[in-house]
């Protein structure tokens, strides 16, 4: 394969969009500053009931929800050999780096006692039951293996190519890696909430709940890759991928069917069906829920559907919401605490998890703008002037 | 990769409806791991809130004992400034609470309706308790012994799980402080290494919190059941020990039921009451722990890594393989 | 004569009212003044939580020609009661019984003896017929018809009823008058009973206690005197303004109560350092009375069983003393728990605030909006390049 392959995109740096995003960074940076001066106490709504709120959920659970991409492509194109998709690889690696590095940094900002993170890896604390030791071990060696994945963009911006060579080697076993943590840990992320038992609503909690976040993280993970490949193609006035996309949309939509279908057959077979009409907020999200896995469902499946770009922009966005909702609801909606408490995250508290988005986006333009990231096409060899 | 793609879904689907078929609780109990024995020799605390008189004299026993900040609710802070301690629940500066249940004209106390009940909320040392199976730093452990359950904040990584995955929401972080940490009742392990009573438990001037082994406490209760609601009898204080001053009054009318030792797995801290175990806030639990189920899939994907390790292993080979072949092809 | 509300939140000019001379011995009063009998009687009042003003009219209705006629009849009891009087000092016992009620018959203080005094007793009784108060100490014994306790040949029962009969008010004074006290104490032998259970027909005002506060009793009859009836009463026929409260509510220990620091026994550390006695059997937390807020004997504070480090034995409570073993410990009848307790399942916990639902619904909307201009743009392009076949 020839070096260019990947190219940066030369475009200017300093956009508006950029100003804008840089603003909400600084805005979040004020209130991580304000939690570590003050507590976490000062800036997020915790409370004795829901120890774990925005941050947690939206930063670390969804988020490396969405950091998938990287997974679930690599398992398409080098464990079932899909080469086809290989040139939307490395933006999805990329996209998996960010969400699992952004998702450690709002580990470091929630974790209450951060100054003895490094406990985890201490054998004599060591404590294998936790599904949460299982967890943090699994992102963080993730995250190391997202960066080596991903380091031949920056080999080949810097001309060491050698290197990358070199690494090439032994690549397959990084890949295998690849697949292999975020397979353990995003399957985790549901067992996580094994434990929560009668706290949480019967809709959610189910002994599958590894399975269950499992097949969501990796329909999110192939919905953000249609997504990203779908937005910056339209946005940098790149040739569509949509053939491929459209191939590879055939398959999420039936994993998604075969999804719901297990999801209510397994529901029915314990009896709590009943719950999904029992009126209330969980019943409503349920619906919701399920409403947005089969919208994307419906399009993948039929062929106009998933031939118009604009469509399964709309499944890949609704399928991105759905699985976000899962977890949102499995995390906080349908959990109860023992006492009676409420929660709803705080301004300071949505501004720190806005401002991680937007670093995230940020760090993305940035990275595809200066690294050889995306698959090289002929327009993007004479820029024009933007 | 001989494996059709079209095929690969079909069996995807048809295997997870198959997994969704049996899924039945009853497969589900094959992950469960075995429950926890209660440890020889398990100390325990016997909560009866019928004697209880809401004094508050163990909240501030509790405080002083363990050392614990004085606590102010925001709501009352325009008249209190912190020269009065008043926690409304357990948090990450009050170890223990008194909560009162109140309904209609609260005349009579111990009484469900237009009546009153006081009840303590603190850790219930569970037989087999969520924090401890939860912590991924081993801070929270259980003696073996006395079944005591105890926080290190040294190996704290401040994660909140705990708080996350008790069922009963005893743990709680200080949220209010930049170097928080969890806070939970640990039984007073430092008096009891000194021979003493837990801070509450001596201080309960009417033997509401009984201090005592958990098969002495179980006696206790059964003497308790098996009198006649308004024979006197003579309670204890403190502990079981003959050398406290009992004090005289009237069997209350129990519910025939004690909380604790057939919620989630067990606890070493039992409740008797007069008004139902709800009304007190206390959380209507099955008799499993939930650990159990958690431990018990965990254990089951994970047992000794080998999973893992042939998945590995697999996708090692086919990512070789593959990378081999493309190197081919491009060649 | 109710000058209660009229005066009340007034400076009372005492001077004013006592006008010229009152320092002059009052004739018909013994040779007290109107000064110190104005100040007594603003005491009774303050006693008593009325206005100032109330003192005045006391002053005048004691001061009045016509004293009242008080029948006093003792039945099983210690005398303990009339002693306790005879050591009130404002007033004093001589300018009670002399100058501000006339003591027509009372077993212990009377001057005659015998069937003298018994004849005096009937004689006063229809001469004053409808206007005496009559004044019970001590509990009335019922079985075998009473006979357990008689005066010239009548039964105690007997007399409460005759001399009930003729009454404009009932006192009973004591906890034995109230309800049988310590005559009544398991087994009962005598059937003793309190003297309202002989006269059910009639109010009976319980004054309790083992003895009553002698100012509490007085206070009462003051007040029977100004205003022609009974004060307020509490379901148990006491005066509120005396037994209106817990005694745990104004208990000098009950800082100690509330931070958990209790004597063990008598004599331990916490026992002499003044700790609570709850845990060796006050009944304060279920006894209501006075005590500690006007204390016994005008020593000044702390006069009372629990200021002298004795645990209070509920005397003012019917199934208290004499009931309940001394040791055991109080039912705290608080009516309710204090607002200050948390309550089970109240709701805590931020809600939706304005700013955050601004936020959120902000990045919806932007969310939203980029989407949709997204998918507009894809329109647009999609024609675009079917008609230039670029790309």
């Amino acid at each position: 394969m020839a070096t260019a392959a990947h190219q940066p995109l030369a475009r200017r740096i300093f956009t508006p969009t950029m100003i804008v995003l840089a603003a909400l960074v600084a805005v979040a940076a004020y209130f991580v500053a304000t939690r570590f001066m003050y507590g976490l106490g000062a800036v997020t709504n915790l409370n004795q009931g829901y120890p774990w709120g925005m941050w947690v959920v939206v930063d670390i659970v969804i988020g490396t929800a969405f950091g998938c991409g990287g997974f679930a492509m690599a398992l398409l194109v080098y464990i079932f050999n899909r080469n086809q998709y290989h040139r939307l690889m490395r933006p999805a690696l990329l996209g998996g780096l960010f969400g699992y590095t952004l998702a450690g940094v709002a580990v470091m900002i929630d974790l209450g006692r951060y100054w003895q993170f490094y406990n985890l890896l201490l054998p004599w604390y060591a404590q294998p039951s936790s599904v949460m030791f299982e967890v943090a071990l699994c992102v963080l060696a993730y995250v190391i293996v997202l960066w080596i994945e991903f380091s031949p963009a920056f080999l080949e911006r810097f001309g060491l190519y050698k290197v990358r060579d070199f690494l090439r080697r032994f690549m397959f076993l990084f890949i295998a890696l690849g697949v292999l943590l975020p397979t353990m840990h995003q399957s985790s992320l549901g067992s996580l909430l094994l434990v929560m038992g009668s706290q949480l609503s019967p809709l959610w909690y189910t002994t599958w709940l590894p399975l269950m976040f499992l097949v969501t993280a990796l329909a999110m993970g192939y919905a953000v890759v249609m997504f990203e490949a779908t937005v910056v193609s339209n946005t940098f006035n790149l040739p569509s991928e949509q053939p491929i996309l459209a191939k590879l949309s055939i398959m999420v939509g039936w994993m998604m069917a075969g999804f719901l279908l297990f999801r209510f057959a397994e529901l029915a077979l314990r009896g709590d069906l009943v719950h999904a009409f029992a009126g209330d907020l969980n019943a409503l999200m349920f619906w919701i829920e399920t409403a947005l896995f089969l919208l994307p469902v419906a399009i993948f499946l039929t062929p106009g559907g998933r031939e118009s770009q604009r469509l399964m922009f709309l499944g890949a966005v609704a399928l991105l919401v759905a699985g976000s909702l899962y977890r949102l609801d499995a995390y906080l909606v349908a959990y109860t605490p023992v006492q009676n408490y409420t929660y709803f995250p705080s301004v300071p508290e949505l501004m720190v998890t806005v401002g991680v988005v937007a670093l995230e986006i940020l760090l993305y333009l940035l990275f595809v703008k200066t690294l050889p990231v995306l698959h090289a096409h002929e327009p993007a060899r004479t820029p024009k002037a933007r | 990769m001989a494996l059709n793609r079209r095929d690969f879904l079909k069996c995807a689907a048809l295997g997870g409806a198959a997994a969704g078929t049996a899924a039945s609780t009853e497969a589900a109990a094959a992950f469960i791991r075995p429950p926890k024995e209660m440890p020889p020799k398990a100390v325990g605390m016997l909560y009866d809130s019928t004697l209880c008189i809401g004094c508050r004299a163990c909240v501030d026993a509790c405080k002083e004992a363990n050392d614990m900040p004085v606590e102010m609710p925001v709501h009352l802070s325009d008249w209190n400034e912190g020269t009065w301690d008043s926690p409304e629940d357990l948090s990450g500066r009050t170890l223990n609470v008194i909560k009162a249940y109140r309904h209609g004209t609260m005349e009579a106390k111990d009484r469900e309706t237009d009546g009153y009940a006081f009840v303590k909320r603190h850790c219930l040392h569970c037989v087999d308790p969520s924090c401890v199976s939860v912590c991924p730093v081993s801070a929270m452990r259980k003696d073996p012994e006395t079944g005591i359950v105890t926080h290190d904040p040294d190996a704290c990584i401040g994660c909140r799980y705990c708080v996350y995955g008790c069922p009963f929401g005893v743990p709680q972080y200080d949220l209010d402080n930049p170097f928080g940490k969890i806070a939970k009742c640990q039984f007073c392990t430092h008096l009891q290494e000194k021979g003493q009573t837990p801070a509450c438990c001596d201080v309960c001037p009417t033997g509401a919190s009984l201090f005592g082994l958990v098969d002495d406490l179980k006696e206790e209760t059964e003497r308790r059941f098996a009198m006649q609601p308004g024979t006197l009898y003579q309670f204890p204080r403190g502990n079981l020990s003959e050398d406290r001053p009992r004090h005289e009054a009237p069997v209350p009318k129990y519910i025939p039921a004690v909380y604790g030792p057939n919620e989630a797995g067990g606890t070493q801290v039992h409740y008797l009451s007069a008004v139902a175990f709800e009304k007190l806030g206390l959380p209507k639990l099955p008799k499993r722990s939930f650990a159990q189920v958690s431990e018990g899939i965990q254990h089951t994907l994970y047992k000794n890594l080998i999973a893992p390790a042939l998945l590995l292993a697999g996708l090692a080979f086919f990512a070789w393989r593959n990378a081999r072949k493309r190197d081919q092809d491009e060649a | 004569m109710d000058v209660t509300h009229a005066t009340r939140g007034q400076d009372i000019d005492f001077d004013a009212c006592l006008r010229e001379g009152a320092d002059e011995p009052l004739p018909g009063l013994g040779g007290i003044t109107r000064r110190s009998l104005f100040k007594f009687c603003a005491g009774v009042a303050a006693t008593m939580g009325l206005p100032a003003g109330a003192g005045i009219s006391m002053a005048k209705a004691a001061a009045a020609p016509s004293r009242p006629p008080v029948i006093w009849l003792h039945g099983q009891e210690c005398t303990g009661c009339t002693e306790s009087l005879l050591r009130s000092y404002h007033p004093t016992l001589e300018t009670l019984l002399l100058d501000v009620i006339s003591l027509d018959y009372h077993d212990t203080l009377c001057v005659g003896a015998g069937k003298q005094a018994l004849d005096y007793k009937h004689q006063m009784m229809e001469k004053h017929k409808g206007k005496y108060v009559l004044v019970t100490e001590g509990g009335t014994p019922t079985k075998n018809n009473g006979i357990y306790c008689q005066v010239g040949g009548k039964t105690q029962m007997e007399l409460v009823r005759e001399a009930a009969e003729g009454a404009a008010a009932i006192i009973a004074i004591g906890s034995c008058a109230s309800w049988g006290g310590i005559q009544a104490a398991d087994p009962n032998p005598t059937g003793a009973v309190g003297t309202h259970e002989i006269i059910p027909d009639k109010t009976v005002i319980n004054v309790p206690g083992c003895p009553p506060n002698p100012y509490n009793f007085l206070s009462t009859v003051l007040y029977l005197l100004t205003f022609k009836r009974p004060p307020e009463l509490d379901e148990k026929n006491r005066p509120k303004f005396a037994y209106g409260r817990l005694i745990h509510e104004n208990c000098e220990r009950r800082a100690h109560f509330d931070a958990g620091r209790f004597a063990l026994e008598f004599g331990d550390a916490g026992h002499r350092q003044g700790f609570c006695l709850y845990k060796i059997g006050c009944k304060g937390p279920e006894t209501y009375a006075n005590c500690p807020a006007i204390g016994f004997g005008d020593v000044g504070e702390g006069a009372w069983p629990v200021g002298t480090g004795h645990p209070c034995f509920g005397c003012t409570e019917k199934e208290t003393a004499f009931r309940k073993p001394i040791h055991a410990l109080a039912q705290v009848a608080t009516y309710t728990p204090p607002t200050a307790f948390p309550e089970v399942g109240a709701q805590k916990g931020e809600g939706v605030s304005p700013g955050a639902a601004a936020v959120v619904g902000g990045a919806i909307g932007v969310a939203v909006g980029a989407g949709a201009v997204l998918m507009k743009q894809m329109g647009e392009k999609k024609k675009d390049s079917e008609g230039t076949g670029a790309a």
